[in-house]
């Protein structure tokens, strides 16, 4: 053991102690590997590390150079942040905490010989993998978009990364009086009130710059699907006359030469801007290693380990997971799940048994102006009976109307908790 | 390992191990009494201790689980390891 290492392992003192699974030996327990860098797989990587007291050998592939933040994204758009305020590097854990970072996408994965293939041809065994890729989108469920050309013209923006500056150049170029159009997917998607806060940091773009503009969200839902009441009350408040909100408007082709949208029952839109979000499902190598058990969209797991049911030793975090009741695909649940996950894993190397009742929270925070927030909590517990998560009755709820009250503690939340993935 | 996998839940918006971000709104726990820790549990779930979220996140915990929760915060080092 080196000196790193070794004042490593005392920093991680408190949790170890803590930890059976490190009592006395210090033999490795084993190799992890972990897919993907997003809010489940960074924290699932470092956990992995505190959890097992250093002796997991733990390896995160992702292709990216840097974390980039979903959550405050659409603040972005809005313009009140920039890209540099939502991004993080990855190097502190490698450095801090002794994780292998592999810049590469992980392509497949072989679970008969459990190993990992990249992009370049190079293969990563493990003994336990962990598979946190996020979601993809299902291009096949939206006409029109399957060019490069369509694609570089009609984003998403659902990612982070490239697409979120490049649509906050679009807003910034549209002129005065322009339409900016955002469709829906019909639920379950990534982060069920993100759209809703998307429309109120693009209004509160135009109300300031562009106030001759128009939002126009038509949503496949029924409703607005998270946070309703509050989101309706800051559009009355803030945005009467920019935001319209059609539900039940299901699109499925788009003409990017001309950005138009089409509905399900043929209706057309066209739009300035136009941002559709398309059906989503779990990341692609999710789906071709078969793990895409639920409707051949989203991967079962135990939700005691985050094991897939239909591959031993590979695990499943974050927004690819088919979600118990009342859990959201957010970035703070698959934080959770990187946890619960990794105190699993560690105690699995162990031969020790793992948490039978795990126990977390989920925290949403969403801004409805630059400095105006609102929330929704749950607490989740494991029931034993019904071998899934479910919402601790009388627990969580919503903030009781937007309010600059909350916004510390939201910019509070992305702090820690990107501290806490990544620090 | 319990303990430190449920406390390690509160970490989110808590910082790890307790040790939340110095200029960040949301307060640590790492080396607060752990008598101290449960009570603000108590009345936060009761209302007696107004808040933003806490009152909703504290009813999802008993009596035990947000004890031992205290307790694991109150053994961790308000400074991490150099």
């Amino acid at each position: 053991m080196n000196r790193r290492s070794l004042l490593k392992g005392l920093g991680a003192a408190g949790l170890l102690a803590a930890a059976p699974a490190v009592r006395a030996s210090q033999a490795p327990l084993g190799k992890v590997v972990v897919v993907g860098g997003g809010y489940g797989g960074a924290t699932a990587a470092k956990y992995l590390r505190l959890f097992g007291g250093g002796r997991i050998d733990v390896t995160l592939v992702e292709p990216n150079a840097e974390f980039v933040s979903c959550p405050l994204s659409n603040l972005v758009l809005g313009g009140s942040k920039a890209m540099a305020d939502i991004t993080v590097p990855y190097d502190a854990l490698a450095r801090r905490h002794g994780v292998r970072l592999v810049r590469a996408r992980a392509v497949a994965v072989d679970a008969g010989r459990r190993t990992l293939r990249l992009a370049g041809g190079q293969v990563l065994p493990y003994d336990r993998l962990v598979l946190s890729p996020g979601v993809d989108f299902m291009w096949d469920r939206m006409a029109g978009m399957d060019t490069p050309e369509a694609r570089a013209t009609v984003l998403h923006a659902w990612n982070a990364e490239h697409q979120t500056a490049a649509l906050r150049r679009q807003l910034e170029a549209m002129p005065d009086g322009g339409t900016f159009i955002l469709t829906i997917p019909a639920a379950p998607y990534r982060c069920p009130p993100g759209p809703y806060e998307r429309a109120c940091q693009v209004a509160w773009y135009f109300k300031r710059h562009k106030p001759r503009s128009k939002v126009r969200i038509f949503d496949a839902n029924q409703d607005i699907t998270s946070k309703g009441p509050l989101f309706r009350q800051a559009w009355a408040e803030h945005y009467a006359d920019l935001i319209e909100y059609n539900p039940q408007f299901n699109a499925v082709r788009v003409d990017a030469a001309t950005r138009t949208v089409e509905f399900e029952f043929g209706e057309t839109e066209r739009a300035d801007v136009l941002n559709v979000l398309p059906p989503m499902r779990a990341g692609a190598i999710a789906v071709d290693a078969g793990l895409a058990t639920a409707n051949g969209r989203w991967c079962e797991v135990d939700f005691l380990t985050f094991e897939s049911v239909a591959a031993p030793g590979v695990h499943v975090l974050g927004d690819s997971i088919q979600i118990a009741p009342a859990m959201p695909k957010s970035g703070h649940m698959a934080n959770q799940h990187g946890k619960t996950c990794a105190a699993a894993v560690a105690a699995l190397l162990a031969g020790e048994p793992v948490d039978p009742e795990p126990l977390y929270a989920n925290t949403c925070y969403s801004f409805t102006s630059d400095r105006e927030v609102v929330h929704v909590s749950s607490v989740h517990r494991y029931d034993p009976g019904k071998k899934t998560m479910l919402s601790v009755h009388g627990a969580g709820g919503l903030s009781p109307a937007p309010s600059e009250q909350e916004a510390p503690y939201a910019f509070g939340w992305a702090r820690n908790i990107w501290a806490d993935m990544l620090g | 390992m319990q303990t430190a996998a449920w406390a390690a839940a509160c970490a989110t918006c808590h910082g790890t191990a307790g040790r939340a971000a110095p200029d960040a709104a949301v307060p640590p726990l790492a080396g607060r009494d752990a008598g101290w820790i449960a009570a603000q549990m108590r009345d936060f779930a009761s209302g007696a201790r107004p808040a933003t979220i806490m009152h909703q996140i504290a009813k999802g915990y008993d009596e035990e689980q947000a004890a031992r929760i205290a307790a694991w915060f109150a053994a961790q080092s308000p400074q991490e390891a150099p």
